[in-house]
């Protein structure tokens, strides 16, 4: 029963990291970039949600539709701003690019909001009035899954199954996977590359916002510096699933969770991210792509 | 090759200095017309003071010595090289603005020389990237799957079948493009570029690699597409049994210039096309009169 406690709280951790994986990896299937800004987008969205629901006095779910309304403007405008004049450059000026911008979001959230912890008020408060906590209750009360995790796991399954069939069957959805193949071709075709990957990172930032609302509900102190971990253990489990593939990305977030929450029962909460990264390290030795992704070998 | 059947040749008339459409196009104003068009690449002129024009409904032949800039032409047609010199006319508009998205908006469609199909996709899809702008439903029905998507993308689909069935593919429709032979990727080319709807068709080397029996079925797969949709075709083709057999005018190309312009018969006759083609004959000028 504790092995399936932990099991669950890894499988709701994972579904975050894999909602910002499918950012991850949408920008990087698309526009072959990887915006290590994502993760800083995911502490906007945090933070606007917050303020909606500080301030405004929207509700939490009010909070959540700004939040995401606002980072897709902000992935749109970075994107324009930063990336576009990039799209001929080298993917390491792009990279260093995605760097700054990264610290540049970090810095203007320290500037508004100040470095004092907020605390978060959950999209689903983890205990009701009457103090009991609002959780799912199996096995005599021996198993209880608090409702904010069966929320994150419906969110994740949601967004994946509505992403593929979005890239799958839609007008939008074929014109990324054509430039995601050949962009010379797709544009020769009459595909708009330039709004393919402004649609790309539109959907990506309205990812990380979701992902940043479950993220402070999981864990309500938030920081500028509240995206940075959970970006980089997203990025690792988009790599781990195979980076481009969407399928990968929900995989990869769910064992990169899995582990994590198994290393910390298990081995050490202090050893936790080396066992994460030591996995990843093994897994990338024998599939280089990553689980699902496709390994092609260069022709000579 | 013995399957070529014989075609009555086409009459060629000027229509204007140094340009000829066939007869049936004469009272139409020409689909393309290239003014001292030319592109320099650092020091190293490619192309250069080439000057075109193409009928309606004509089928074009653009030939030329390897390495004589024919391919750098269809790139500076859709904009992938923007000219140093020169205009392009597109059914009389100035093209100089356009990028490429926007060259094939306004109808140039292409196929490449080597194949650049979308791999990972089904031959249907790589369909419907062609019949992009065909659906009119905008992101957030898509999204949220509205009546407007589902009747959109039945459409679409309806009619990326029906441009496959030209080519007798319908049933290939959900294989992936990757995985379909040679012949069947060349031809889900000119599929997919037919599906954005051009009024000129670019082909980049379509007989290349193909046997003797798939050229002649791509010749007559060509002239049925002229009359089918009433487009202009310009094709790019080392194959002279393809070229002198559909093409209507062609345009030999050498060292980026034009050399030479005229019926098959004509070109076939031209000693400046024998001298690009064969090198000069021992101890004879060729004439200069192309």
């Amino acid at each position: 029963m504790e092995f399936l406690s932990y099991l669950i709280s890894g499988i709701s951790l994972g579904s975050v990291y894999a909602i910002i994986a499918l950012g991850y990896t949408m920008v990087y299937g698309i526009a072959k970039m990887l915006n290590f800004a994502h993760g800083d987008v995911i502490m906007i969205g945090g933070y606007i949600s917050f303020c909606g629901m500080m301030y405004m006095g929207l509700n939490g779910w009010l909070a959540l539709v700004l939040a995401m309304a606002v980072c897709t403007v902000l992935g749109i405008i970075v994107e324009g701003l930063a990336y576009r004049p990039l799209r001929q450059a080298t993917s390491l000026a792009v990279l260093i690019t995605a760097i700054g911008v990264s610290y540049f979001l970090q810095n203007s959230a320290l500037l508004i909001w100040g470095a004092t912890p907020k605390v978060y008020q959950p999209l689903i408060p983890l205990t009701n009035d009457a103090g009991t906590p609002n959780a799912l209750r199996l096995f005599d009360g021996s198993l209880s899954i608090s409702y904010i995790s069966l929320l994150t796991m419906a969110a994740c399954i949601i967004i994946m199954v509505g992403l593929t069939l979005f890239t799958a069957n839609s007008k939008m959805g074929k014109a990324m996977r054509a430039c995601s193949e050949d962009k010379d071709a797709a544009r020769l075709m009459g595909i708009n590359v330039n709004t393919t990957i402004s649609v790309t990172f539109a959907i990506g930032s309205a990812l990380a916002a979701v992902a940043g609302v479950l993220l402070c509900s999981f864990n309500p102190t938030l920081m500028p510096t509240t995206g940075s971990m959970p970006g980089i253990r997203a990025f690792t489990a988009a790599v781990f699933g195979g980076i481009g593939s969407i399928p990968g990305a929900f995989l990869g977030g769910l064992l990169i969770g899995v582990i994590e929450a198994m290393a910390k029962a298990y081995i050490s909460t202090q050893l936790a991210n080396s066992v994460v990264f030591a996995v990843l390290i093994v897994v990338l030795l024998v599939r280089p792509a990553g689980l699902l992704g496709k390994y092609v070998p260069e022709k000579v | 090759m013995s399957q070529q059947k014989k075609r009555p040749a086409t009459k060629m008339v000027p229509v204007q200095t140094n340009a000829i459409v066939p007869d049936r196009d004469a009272d139409k104003s020409p689909i393309l017309e290239c003014h001292h068009l030319g592109i320099d690449f650092g020091g190293l002129t490619a192309v250069n003071n080439f000057n075109l024009m193409i009928g309606r409904t004509e089928i074009a032949g653009l030939i030329g010595p390897n390495g004589a800039g024919k391919t750098t032409v269809f790139n500076l047609l859709t904009k992938v090289y923007q000219p140093t010199r020169g205009t392009i006319l597109l059914d009389g508009n100035d093209t100089s603005k356009m990028n490429t998205e926007q060259i094939n908006r306004a109808g140039i469609a292409r196929t490449f020389q080597n194949i650049r199909l979308f791999k990972e996709m089904s031959v249907v899809d790589n369909v419907l990237v062609g019949l992009h702008h065909e659906m009119d439903y905008r992101l957030p029905s898509a999204i949220l799957r509205l009546p407007t998507y589902w009747r959109g993308e039945r459409i679409a689909r309806e009619r990326a079948l029906e441009l496959l069935s030209i080519f007798d593919m319908q049933d290939l429709a959900e294989t992936k493009a990757g995985s379909l032979p040679y012949g069947a990727q060349r031809r889900l080319e000119i599929v997919r570029a037919l599906a954005t709807n051009p009024s000129l068709l670019l082909l980049d080397e379509p007989a290349a690699g193909m046997n003797p029996s798939e050229t002649s079925e791509l010749m007559d797969n060509i002239v049925k597409i002229r009359d089918l949709f009433h487009i202009a075709v310009m094709l790019i083709e080392h194959d002279m049994n393809l070229v002198m057999g559909i093409c209507e005018g062609i345009c030999v190309l050498n060292f980026g210039e034009v050399i030479a312009k005229g019926s098959p018969d004509e070109i076939k006759q031209n000693p400046v096309v024998i001298e690009a083609y064969l090198g000069k004959k021992d101890g004879k000028e060729a004439g200069n009169d192309g």
